[in-house]
């Protein structure tokens, strides 16, 4: 038995908390190694800013930079039963979900909400890579049927942001109905003439891509996103194939004509704005009023600033 | 010449045992080993239904990729008429992992499309072991297309591991057909029905199989993944197979419960592959009872039924 681990860490992590010590000040860049300090990380929509690597962003950072003022309301998801299959691998299903629940602060693997970007109403949902791989299970189903709902209600456009390993394993062939599910809520917003924008980010595979994240009517993916259905340890190790640079990321997609654009995170908003109101017909912004709120609050007083520029 | 799976082996060595009698006594004449082999034959029989009538999910699985069960072109050749291939997607090339055309059922015209994997090495590689790539479902795009435009019901057989991992299917957009082939499945204003004869294998299965009525045969599977896939991802070790699939869930009768499936159709004893004629005559009438449920309904409605259907599923679990 190891007593320092087991009695001594829990209480030193449990006084940590309590005193809100940032675990990490800063944060090395996976692709080039810079060192990253978290505000300026944060301000910059967690891309570095050495090489424009693009890490992983939690749906309400996210649409805190989206939304005009950092302002959004959430849209409520039905909660489905829980653990339908009374699923257990190594661990029961219940408890992955716990964890997952506790340790990103968020109910499930999909946010969604309302608000205007550039005065532009929409309806975002986002997927949370954090949270068990982003897998699509029921709740992520229910989430996309409720932010298509609402879009069609309040005759807005919806913006989804794709993130995920695929599908959630632990609800069987329930996560695989997710598939036909999210294709009708898809067939709803295009029954009523309402845009469907999706944003591709990394990683976007399986399931996911094989539905929704491939139906929008624009397809905007972020840089060198892994987009696949296959990916490509799965190819490797089944057909042996070798592999070109770059396969199945964003700008291989592009150039195999399966994406409409790709776009670095920092212009996603004014570019979504852009295209939003030139497929709604709404006349082009004259000045871009509302800027985002900064993260970690610290929006200030800015309505009547100009747009953030690149 | 019977291909027995592992767990069928005590079986095998019965069978092998009373065929060895009777091979004997055909060089003997003399020899009376009749009263011995129907002995046999019985013990064979008791052995068969005993193993059968309780097998395991991951035996299901076997059972369901079975190299002797039918495929879809036997289904094809023993329940249609007039059967005409209509082949390709128009784009790139023609899948011969999914078969497809028009054809008669019981009379009437309609519209059958099908993955097939093949029977013997050389059909297997030229089917691609029932792995569509994207030129499959493209082409069953458009088929379904074709029957919407001209009021044929569709009918569809599921029989794939799933789609392909490969260079050409992932850089050809494979993602993008399935979502377009399920989406299509939700559009036509014909009655589409399914059934699920094999391996219902992720992805693959859904672009063909999301449907006014899903039937199932009873051995057959249907699976978000494999459940070596499963193991290997969640147990880190493919070899926990049998856990894998127990806890998926991926038999017909877990997805009857599950409301996935609509029908499951009973195989004859000792699976499809042991009388197959049995099986597709029953498969049949599955296809002609599930169409004759939507006689005389309107198409808008059969679509927004089928829409239905699919946001509504999934609104109760499996009972503890
Ligand atoms: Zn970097």
């Amino acid at each position: 038995m190891n007593w320092i681990t087991n009695y001594v860490r829990p209480t030193i992590n449990s006084l940590f908390s309590r005193r809100e010590v940032p675990e990490n000040l800063w944060t090395k860049c996976e692709e080039c190694g810079t060192m990253l300090f978290h505000r300026e990380l944060a301000e910059n929509l967690n891309v570095c800013g050495n090489c424009g690597h693009h890490m992983v962003i939690t749906p309400r950072a996210r649409f805190t930079a989206l939304f005009d003022n950092g302002t959004f309301t959430e849209v409520k998801v039905p909660e489905p039963i829980a653990d339908p299959l009374q699923f257990r691998d190594q661990k029961k299903y219940s408890e992955r979900m716990k964890g997952a629940q506790k340790s990103t602060g968020e109910r499930e693997a999909m946010l969604v909400a309302k608000g205007e970007i550039g005065q532009t109403p929409i309806v975002a949902a986002a997927q949370d890579f954090s949270f068990m791989a982003g897998s699509m299970g029921m709740y992520v189903g229910n989430a996309i049927i409720a932010a298509a709902e609402e879009a069609v209600k309040t005759k807005r456009p919806l913006v989804l942001f794709s993130a995920a390993g695929g599908a959630r394993m632990q609800e069987g062939i329930l996560s695989l109905m997710q598939m036909p599910r999210t294709t009708v809520a898809v067939e709803m917003l295009k029954d009523a003439g309402l845009p469907y924008i999706v944003v591709l980010t990394h990683p976007t595979t399986g399931g996911v891509t094989a539905s929704y994240a491939m139906l929008g009517d624009v397809q905007i993916a972020e840089p060198n996103a892994l987009i696949c259905f296959a990916g490509p340890r799965v190819i490797e190790q089944t057909i042996r194939e070798k592999l070109p640079e770059g396969f199945q990321r964003a700008e291989y997609l592009l150039d195999h004509g399966m994406l409409d654009r790709v776009t670095p995170r920092t212009q996603m908003r004014d570019e979504l704005i852009t295209i939003i109101r030139m497929l709604m017909n709404k006349e082009p912004l004259a000045v871009a009023v509302a800027a985002p709120a900064k993260p970690e609050g610290e929006a200030k007083a800015e309505a009547q600033q100009e747009a953030p520029k690149k | 010449m019977t291909n027995y799976l592992e767990f069928e082996k005590p079986l095998a060595e019965i069978e092998g045992k009373a065929e060895e009698l009777r091979a004997m006594a055909r060089a003997n004449p003399e020899m009376d080993i009749e009263k011995e082999a129907s002995a046999l034959d019985r013990k064979a029989k008791d052995m068969l239904s005993s193993l059968y009538g309780d097998l395991s999910a991951w035996r299901k699985c076997q059972v369901a990729r079975h190299p002797d069960r039918p495929h879809c072109i036997d289904y094809i050749d023993a329940l249609f008429t007039q059967y005409t291939p209509l082949a390709g997607d128009r784009n790139f090339a023609d899948d011969h992992s999914v078969m497809g055309g028009l054809a008669r059922f019981r009379g009437k015209p309609v519209m059958v499309i099908g993955h097939e994997k093949g029977n013997d090495t050389k059909s297997r590689i030229e089917r691609n072991f029932g792995m569509a790539r994207p030129e499959g479902y493209r082409k069953a795009i458009r088929l379904m297309e074709l029957a919407d435009k001209f009021g044929l019901p569709v009918i569809t057989l599921v029989d794939t591991p799933g789609a392909y991992p490969g260079k050409g299917a992932e850089e050809r957009g494979q993602s993008e057909a399935i979502a377009r082939s399920t989406e299509k499945c939700l559009k036509v204003k014909v009655p589409l029905v399914s059934v699920i004869i094999g391996e219902g294998g992720s992805g693959g299965a859904v672009a063909f199989a999301t449907a006014n009525r899903v039937a199932m045969l009873e051995h057959s599977i249907y699976s978000v993944i494999s459940p070596e896939g499963c193991a290997s991802i969640l147990w880190k070790d493919a070899e926990k197979m049998r856990e894998a699939a127990e806890a998926l869930r991926l038999t017909a009768q877990d997805l009857k419960e599950l409301g996935v499936c609509d029908v499951v159709v009973k195989e004859p004893l000792g699976g499809a592959h042991r009388d197959s004629k049995t099986a597709i005559k029953a498969v049949g009438d599955a296809i002609a009872a599930m169409l004759k449920e939507m006689d005389g309904q309107r198409g808008r409605d059969i679509r927004d039924d089928r829409r239905r259907k699919y946001l509504e599923l999934g609104s109760k679990g499996l009972a503890a």
